[in-house]
């Protein structure tokens, strides 16, 4: 790296900016830290909660450190590039330098939509870094070192709107391949004959190729089913009394745990529908609807999360959710997936009519959660209401199974304490 | 024309022939419709040529269409550029590419150049056969593939029949033509049979032939190179890689427009090449693939050559020393190895 600090061998410390988080952003303002002083924190965790024109957005770190100081206060509105947080080394310990430099840094550019850039590369470290990507690895590189790829991959990427960051290369080196972009392309066979280049925004075509697919071919059936989520928000929320902020659970986490152990049970849901027949699958692999800053979502899935538990799956939501807005997502989590969940509570939607990600039978929904006249042994109570939905293929499942599966994950989350 | 007839091929009015029969039929050809025609070199007439190829041409048209030459390549190869230039159509036979080095003056300053130096007035039919190519245990002195060092000079149409009826349709095109053609002729090929239709008439010099086709690696070949390649494409079916194998006929011109088609379907590209490697007609064609074929690739262009040495004698290191089928299943399965 060429960044001048690490020629300063008494550099131990730096200041984190206020990243760019589109091209079109130019300022923000803090509304809430997501760590504390003296905080350890490492690559990806959040940071803070920045209001924009468009959105608030959780902001990660790109290195490792340990919080010294808060350099602006809540609600001020500053301009991307500012520091906003100051850092010292984790080897060091000690109190760092003020880094000349940054406050006049400009801001880097964002790359492109959606994916923000390293505040500013500047490595909090006393030893070099280890030489070169693990070759297994995901060969993202947010630094901006170039990913070893074909220029066929490079191509075919492009036309389907791929980010090469968030493919696993199987070539030498780890070099992504035709074949690698191929496999993460969920869509039909590419139309290579056309060198029609797209326009970029690839992803929202895919989606439409993707959901047009869906609606053209699967007959759906949508069942809803409203489910009590009291027992469940006071379970967690026991659960967290005690713990940190990046080990928090929550209620995502359950309901990804709930459709695993249901779909499990009902393996008819759980599958492919390929060739005129209901495949079923091997394991139960969840995908997370997990919609991007530019616009557009991605689906990455929890492997096995029948078999792992709520803590489990929450900390590889926290590491979906953070690769997918970083552009890291490897291939492995985006292909393989066997059932969708899709959780729009957050944004304020009653329930979901939900459609199903083919080749795959179901998709189950999430509304936001609301206060609602409750009849709970013959009294009348306000209690806190999901309405779950269930999006299912009628060629593979019939209403009367679906409504079985949504009676088994509404009991599963009605009974947290089981989960 | 037909020139993309596979090797198997054998519909019905099809004549199987060998490689030295084909072009000896060629040559009895020219010599019957042609009187401007005739064949010179080392050994050419009673002899017959020392692969045996004019065998009986000289006993059927006499010495004057037939002639032996002393052995002075610079000599005959210049007298045949007369004769051209005089009005004839000279076939000269060189015993082999290597002693081709001897008349390289005539060929590249004289043949070549001759067209340009007189402003276009005076072009030079000349067709000269040689033999290029090791396998057969004639050590270094006659056994090299230097076919690339003529396909480098601009005036010369360089060929490299890898079949028998290319063998047998490739000399009528090339004394038709204006300009100098050389013709290689690969030493391990003569005794190769093969389908030739005997009413094909003359093939175009300039394209390449897809000899079959495939759909995971293109591997480019020539000369003796094109069979060891189709071997090769047999193995490799059995390992579920489908390759596509082209021979390329033509070293200059290189056609280009079909090893790049071919490459854009298949994102891979072998070259294999009998010479060597380092600045070789197989890093000309890499070159021209990756500047047509850069965003279709799908892996960097693989050549495969001789080894860096003067081909041996010992015939273990002599076959230890060129592509052979095996090298070529390897070097296609590494390509493909990422797929």
């Amino acid at each position: 790296m060429s960044d001048p600090t690490d020629a300063d061998p008494a550099f131990a410390g730096y200041d984190y900016v206020l990243p760019s988080l589109g091209a079109d952003m130019d300022e923000g303002r803090v509304v809430e830290w997501r760590v504390a002083v003296g905080d350890t924190v490492h690559r990806g965790d959040l940071m803070a909660v920045v209001e924009t024109e468009k959105s608030d957005i959780d902001i990660e770190i790109w290195h490792d450190g340990i919080v010294e100081a808060f350099l602006v206060p809540i609600g001020e509105l500053i301009e991307v590039g500012t520091p906003i947080v100051r850092l010292r080394s984790i080897e060091s310990g000690a109190a760092s330098q003020p880094h000349a430099p940054t406050p006049t840094q400009p801001a880097p550019a964002a790359t492109e939509p959606g994916r923000p850039e390293p505040a500013r590369p500047a490595p909090v470290r006393s030893q070099p870094p280890p030489a070169g990507p693990p070759p297994a690895g995901p060969p993202a590189r947010p630094d901006g070192q170039r990913v070893p790829a074909s220029p066929l991959a490079r191509r075919l990427a492009d036309e389907h709107g791929l980010d090469l960051t968030m493919l696993t290369g199987t070539g030498p080196g780890g070099a992504v391949l035709a074949a690698d972009v191929r496999g993460a392309v969920p869509v039909e066979p590419l139309r290579l004959e056309s060198p029609r280049r797209r326009t970029p925004s690839t992803m929202r075509s895919l989606i439409a190729e993707r959901m047009s697919r869906s609606n053209r071919e699967i007959p759906h059936y949508h069942l809803a089913r409203d489910v009590d989520v009291g027992r469940l928000g006071s379970w967690i929320a026991e659960r967290n009394e005690n713990r940190p902020i990046t080990e928090r659970l929550l209620p995502a986490a359950c309901y990804v745990r709930a459709v695993a152990l249901a779909a499990a049970r009902h393996s008819e849901f759980n599958g492919s529908w390929v060739d005129d027949h209901f495949e079923p699958a091997d394991s139960v692999n969840v995908a997370m609807a997990i919609s991007l800053r530019g616009g557009g979502l991605v689906t990455p899935h929890v492997r096995a999360a029948d078999e792992r538990s709520v803590d489990e799956i929450m900390s590889t939501l926290n590491e979906l959710v953070s690769a997918a807005r970083s552009g890291n997502l490897r291939a492995s989590w985006m292909t393989g997936s066997t059932i969708t969940i899709t959780n729009l509570g957050d944004t304020g939607a009653d329930l979901v009519h939900g459609v199903i990600s083919p080749p795959q039978v179901a998709l189950v929904g999430f509304g936001r959660s609301r206060q609602r006249p409750w009849i709970v042994d013959d009294l009348v109570t306000i209690r806190p209401i999901v309405t779950a939905t269930l999006a299912a293929d009628h060629r593979a499942t019939d209403g009367a199974n679906g409504s079985r599966f949504l009676a088994t994950i509404a009991n599963h989350l009605e009974h947290p304490e089981d989960l | 024309m037909s020139t993309d007839r596979l090797a198997g091929d054998t519909s019905t009015d099809m004549a199987v022939m060998t490689y030295r029969e084909a072009m000896r039929e060629a040559i009895r050809e020219a010599l019957a419709t042609d009187d401007r025609v005739f064949v010179m070199g080392e050994d050419v007439a009673d002899y017959g040529g020392t692969y045996a190829v004019t065998k009986g041409l000289y006993e059927e048209f006499g010495r004057d269409r037939v002639r032996n030459t002393p052995l002075s390549e610079s000599g005959f190869v210049g007298a045949g550029i007369g004769a051209a230039l005089g009005g004839l159509r000279p076939i000269v036979e060189i015993m082999t590419v290597n002693f081709s080095l001897l008349a390289l003056d005539q060929l590249v300053n004289t043949a070549a150049t001759l067209l340009h130096m007189s402003g276009g007035q005076f072009n030079v039919p000349l067709v000269v056969r040689t033999t290029t190519g090791a396998g057969r245990q004639l050590a270094a002195q006659h056994s090299h593939s230097l076919e690339g060092w003529f396909a480098h000079v601009p005036g010369l149409k360089v060929v490299a029949p890898a079949t028998p009826e290319d063998a047998r349709w490739m000399l009528p095109t090339a004394l038709a033509d204006p300009n100098p053609v050389i013709i290689f002729e690969h030493a391990t090929l003569y005794n190769d049979r093969g389908p030739v239709d005997p009413r094909l008439g003359p093939v175009d010099l300039e394209r390449a032939a897809v000899r079959r086709t495939g759909t995971d690696v293109t591997v480019i070949a020539s000369a003796g190179m094109v069979s060891k390649a189709l071997a090769a494409a047999d193995i490799l079916a059995a390992s579920e890689v489908s390759a596509e194998v082209i021979d390329l006929r033509s070293l200059r011109p290189l056609d280009f427009d079909t090893l790049a088609a071919s490459v854009a379907r298949t994102n891979r590209a072998l070259v294999v090449d009998e010479g060597w490697r380092t600045g070789g007609l197989n890093a000309e064609i890499a070159a021209g693939l990756t500047e047509r074929c850069f965003w279709s690739l799908d892996a960097p262009v693989a050549r495969l050559a001789s080894a860096e040495v003067p081909i041996p004698y010992a015939k273990h290191l002599e076959t230890a020393a060129i592509p052979q089928v095996d090298d070529i299943v390897a070097a296609a399965l590494d390509l493909v190895g990422g797929r």
